[in-house]
């Protein structure tokens, strides 16, 4: 598995959250994560604009084994989508921390990513598998 | 079992102008009633244009690609796959029954009417319970069936809170399914190491909402809940009922009631436990049996029996509370008139033997693999009809899966058991044998079981890139899910 | 014994490797007090010859009556190549495709009906089949309940017309998830949902409309003015149809500027014998950016390890979603054996043989409606164009009628008045190309008889 990187936050349900320079937040989910999924076949992204509230599902992830839910780590308005995911689903299996990424919001309240895990932490909760 | 052969497709045997016109009605006259043109078909949809012949050997032909039961042992956990005896079908389509139809009156059906109501009676009999509706078109229909009866009886004592249905860990995914359908959110209890459930655990999600429990006994880890009568206690004391998935009767029929365990609603599933044909994926009937605090909200309609034999459909006037009509009919009669015949065969010294023919097969196949060196899940249990091998330790060891071994099985002649069901037990295989195979097929299982084995200690290849000998290799899940074929695109909608 | 081939020296063998005295005490982990000594409530059993008895007396006792009943399950002939296909062992006895390489006969099948179903209804993709018109009604109200994002009302628009037991089966299944049904009324003269009826909801937000075409009563619908309403007012179009009328009618994936959304309807038409009411298939359809909400199985074509093309079950990860989602379904069958006898059908009959089945069924019952129509107290009820199916009207209560007209062996229709007391003493009746003129001309002079008797009594 790939090392966790640092400057990452990250929810218990696996999403990560990484601080963008402009304010915004961008959102993926985490190796164990893709490892536990298997080969993605499909991702199902948010409207551009939708308001999302901290645990909501904002996304589907599919695989051959299971679809799963993405739930937002922070409230937040959608301002991106990965659109490659639509055609390269297994981008987020090869590349699940960088090319990989699922959507950037505009973050509700600058600063909610402090209630999340810190890199070490979830490294630890992945860890127990 | 045709090898080599490919098998195109069906439209790629079209000629223009080709058909089987030996079925075709002649053309209608020219004073036949036109639809209307707004409405009118401007394009021929793409179906075969091909001869009787042609569609006759094509599909034969597939036929010849499938495992069946007529022609592999099909060990399949779960799923009962027994023999099928041919006089069913042919009782089933004798021209007077697959002729009838579902609206036709009822004092000219009094002869099937009577194979229906008797069926009720034979499978009240067998379970212990009160009264028996056959409508449900599938086990997970029956499923919501007794979940949205359950419901009901709460609903109509007033008890609005009581929306929590109680679903052990191992359970069957249908189970949460179904409780989401009937508006009530799943709760889950652990299951203890020796494959029971866990009765702190129970005691402690047991409340003031809870509905019910749904249980499968034997349970799905393929072992009798041995204080079943405990957990009853529990739950009812608490105010919820109980219910039972019938996917495992096969083990107890004839042994064990459900209803003496004292479940409240139930499911048999027609098509395992009564031996109608599987069809290749349906149809089935999932018959619901009640105790008599659930009679009034029974799925409708019923067959009842009027003093001098008249047979009678029940409906909305005789059933106010009933949770409604699941069905288009009455149910999938054509299978309840199977099954009906298969008990009649069976009789009752028939129907205790299934139990415990079944039970005696589960639990030699087990410790014969036992022998070789499989792992079974729960070794220090007795198993009912079906048990768990789970292959960590060869997984581990040689790097063989559960699922390479199932396709393995496939190249030596033999279906795979249920692969990865339940997911409590890492890399399982579930074996059902059934009641109706020879000591002498299941010596020959073993026998394949272990080559297998060898076969991982000394060319694991040969499992993990099974199966070698069949129409088409392992196939490619993911592309199949990625780049979406769903339709033959040689014809245009 | 029956189906068990034990013989004596197995069982003592087998126990011997198991290590336990007897078969009874394999049981022994169950409690004493659960375990039941015999079954006297069930009969002794019977041999194959005294079962065969039985039945055949049984099946003789209820006779092969002349059936002039629709309804939802209609009476075509079926090819005896259909059945004699299907009951091969190798189709009868298979399990559910889940070892894709050991069944590639019940993969291909399903297939090619997947294939001839989307172009028969017009649509881009259709599932393995489900278990019956109703259900898969209520299947299709909360596929759209899923699908349709931007209504949050959960409102489906239902018209009276549609099947009473589509109606109740939708009620029955999806009440619990909080979808709410509205009645659509239809119009009085001519039996179809009048555009105008729609007004009320206009600029109001609703999930569906459901569009049965043709209706109940036989009747068809203007499906393009009611699709283009719904699709105006953000809704889905879900679309009801007869499959055997689709050789002859404007497919749901043409209604309408953008064409329907999902189509489901009863299979049973193609292939399945009337059988007392099933086991039938249900068939639904819809495009391609609804597919990961439609319920069922789905096969797709894909490689093998060496290149060569196979199929297999796909999607099946968003089953368990569904399973998981707002607006649940439970459904995880198809009706393998009977969507297998369709494919079959469709292959001999291909679209000239369905036209013509369909032509000359609308053909009979029309030459039926006549000629029950020049007997004096039999009446049309609906002035409008219908297909296989027509409403007529006597001038007197229409169950004796029918007790009459079954005792005489024929099954003259079905009584509306307990489903549209509205209609007065109404009766649906049906003639498929099954019914010859000989046939037509016998119900005419036994209803002329009976009612002739009614009036004098």
């Amino acid at each position: 598995m790939s090392d966790i990187p640092s400057e990452l936050r990250f929810a218990r349900s696996h999403e990560w959250f990484k601080q963008l320079p402009d304010g915004l937040a961008e959102i993926g989910i985490s190796d164990h994560a893709q490892h536990a999924l298997g080969d993605l076949v499909f991702v199902e992204l948010p409207e551009i604009g939708r308001t999302l509230g901290a645990g909501e599902s904002c996304a589907v992830v599919e695989s051959v084994k299971a679809a799963s839910d993405v739930y937002a780590p922070v409230a937040g308005t959608v301002v991106a989508v990965n659109d490659q995911l639509r055609h390269t689903p297994e981008l987020i299996n090869r590349d699940p921390y960088g090319g990989g990424w699922l959507l950037r919001l505009r973050p509700e309240v600058p600063g909610a990513e402090s209630a999340l895990m810190s890199a070490s932490e979830y490294g630890v909760l992945a860890a127990q598998g | 079992m045709s090898l080599s052969m490919r098998e195109q497709l069906i439209f790629q045997y079209s000629r223009a102008g080709r058909g089987a016109r030996a079925q075709w009605p002649p053309v209608a006259s020219a004073d036949a009633p036109a639809v209307p043109e707004a409405l009118r078909r401007r394009q021929r949809p793409l179906l075969p244009e091909a001869s009787e012949l042609d569609v006759v050997r094509h599909y034969t032909r597939l036929s010849q690609l499938n495992f069946s039961i007529d022609t592999h042992f099909y060990p399949l956990g779960s799923c009962t796959m027994k023999y099928n005896p041919k006089a069913c079908n042919a009782a089933a389509l004798l021209p007077q029954f697959a002729g009838r139809h579902p609206l036709a009156s009822v004092s000219h059906g009094q002869g099937f009417l009577a194979c229906m109501f008797e069926l009720q009676e034979m499978l009240k009999a067998v379970t212990g319970m009160r009264a028996v509706a056959l409508s449900p078109l599938a086990g997970a229909h029956g499923e919501f069936a007794g979940v949205a009866m359950i419901r009901a009886y709460h609903r109509a004592r007033g008890d609005l809170e009581r929306n929590e249905i109680i679903v052990p860990q191992a359970a069957h995914g249908t189970n949460p399914a179904t409780a989401s359908m009937c508006g009530c959110i799943a709760r889950e209890v652990a299951v203890g190491p020796d494959g029971d459930v866990d009765l702190a655990a129970l005691r402690a999600a047991v409340g003031a909402r809870t509905a019910g429990i749904m249980l499968t006994n034997p349970s799905t880890l393929g072992v009798f809940e041995r204080r079943i009568e405990e957990v009853a206690r529990i739950v009812h004391d608490g105010g919820g009922l109980l219910y039972y998935d019938g996917a495992n009767l096969n083990a107890i029929l004839g042994k064990v009631r459900p209803g003496d365990m004292a479940f409240d609603a139930i499911h048999m599933n027609l098509h395992k436990t009564f031996s109608t044909p599987h069809g290749g994926g349906g149809p089935g009937a999932g018959a619901v049996g009640v105790s008599a605090r659930l009679m009034p909200f029974l799925p409708l309609p019923i067959v009842a029996r009027e003093d001098g034999a008249q047979y009678r459909w029940l409906g909305e006037r005789d059933l106010p509370q009933s949770i409604g009509r699941l069905a288009s009919f009455a149910g999938n009669a054509g299978v309840l008139l199977r099954a009906y015949v298969y008990m009649r065969m069976l009789g009752r010294e028939g129907m205790q033997r299934v139990g415990e023919y079944a039970t005696l097969n589960a639990n030699y196949l087990s410790a014969q693999l036992q022998q070789l060196g499989f792992d079974a899940a729960y070794p220090r249990r007795r198993a009912s009809h079906e048990f768990i091998l789970t292959l960590k330790k060869q997984s581990q060891e040689y790097g063989v899966t559960a699922m390479d071994v199932a396709k393995r099985l496939l190249d030596l002649g033999f279906h795979a058991p249920t692969t990865y069901f339940p997911m409590l037990i890492s890399e399982c295989l579930l074996i059902e044998p059934t009641e109706t195979e020879s000591k002498q097929t299941l010596d020959a299982f073993v026998a394949a079981m272990a080559q297998i084995l060898r076969e991982a200690q000394q060319e694991p290849e040969q499992l993990q890139r099974a199966p070698h000998t069949l129409p088409v290799r392992r196939l490619d899940d993911v592309r199949a899910a990625r780049e979406l074929d769903l339709t033959y695109k040689g014809v245009a909608s | 014994m029956p189906f068990i081939p034990h013989t004596e020296q197995d069982v003592r063998e087998m126990l011997a490797a198991i290590g336990a005295p007897s078969i009874e005490a394999l049981f022994d982990e169950i409690p004493a007090s659960l375990r039941v000594a015999s079954l006297p409530d069930v009969p002794a059993g019977l041999s194959e010859l005294e079962v065969m008895q039985l039945m055949s007396s049984r099946a003789r006792q209820d006779g092969q009556p002349l059936c002039f009943i629709g309804a939802g399950a209609y009476e075509h002939h079926i090819p005896a190549a259909v059945w004699s296909t299907v009951t091969r062992g190798e189709f009868y006895s298979a399990y559910t495709p889940y070892q894709a390489e050991a069944s590639q006969g019940t993969l291909q099948t399903i297939y090619e009906y997947q294939t001839m179903m989307a172009s028969l209804t017009g649509m881009e993709v259709s599932n393995a089949s489900l278990y019956d018109g109703a259900t898969a009604v209520a299947e299709a109200v909360l596929m759209a309940v899923r699908a349709n994002r931007r209504s949050k009302s959960a409102r489906i628009l239902i018209p009276r017309n549609l099947h009473p037991h589509y109606r109740a089966v939708a009620l029955a299944s999806a009440g619990n998830q909080g979808v709410k049904f509205e009645e659509l009324p239809y119009e009085r003269g001519s039996g179809h949902t009048a555009i105008e009826s729609l007004a009320p909801f206009a600029g109001q937000d609703f999930t569906a409309l459901v569009i049965a075409q043709p209706n109940f009563f036989g009747v068809f619908e203007e499906v393009d003015a009611l699709t283009d309403f719904a699709h105006a007012h953000g809704a889905l179009v879900i679309a009801v149809v007869n499959p055997t009328s689709l050789a002859l009618l404007k497919p749901p994936g043409q209604w309408g500027q953008k064409g329907a959304n999902i189509v489901v309807g009863e299979g049973q038409p193609f292939g399945c014998p009337l059988s007392a009411g099933g086991p039938y298939f249900g068939f639904m359809c819809t495009r391609m950016e609804h597919v990961r909400q439609m319920p069922g199985r789905i096969v797709g074509r894909t490689l093998d390890l060496d290149g060569r093309p196979g199929f297999t079950l796909t999607l099946q990860a968003r089953e368990q979603h569904i399973r998981r989602a707002k607006a649940t379904s439970n459904i995880c069958t198809n009706q393998g054996l009977l969507m297998m006898a369709g494919t079959i059908y469709l292959s001999l009959m291909g679209a000239e043989g369905l036209e013509r089945v369909a032509a000359l069924s609308m053909t009979r019952t029309e030459q039926l409606a006549r000629a029950l129509t020049a007997i004096a107290g039999v009446r049309r009820v609906f002035a409008r164009a219908n297909f296989h199916e027509i409403v007529l009207a006597l001038d007197r209560p229409v169950a004796p009628v029918l007790a009459a007209l079954s005792a005489r062996g024929i099954e003259g229709g079905l009584d509306l008045s307990e489903y549209f007391p509205e209609l007065g003493c109404a009766l649906l009746l049906c003639a498929t190309e099954t019914k010859t003129t000989a046939d037509i001309d016998t119900y005419a002079r036994a209803l002329s008889e009976v009612l002739r008797a009614a009036r004098a009594a």
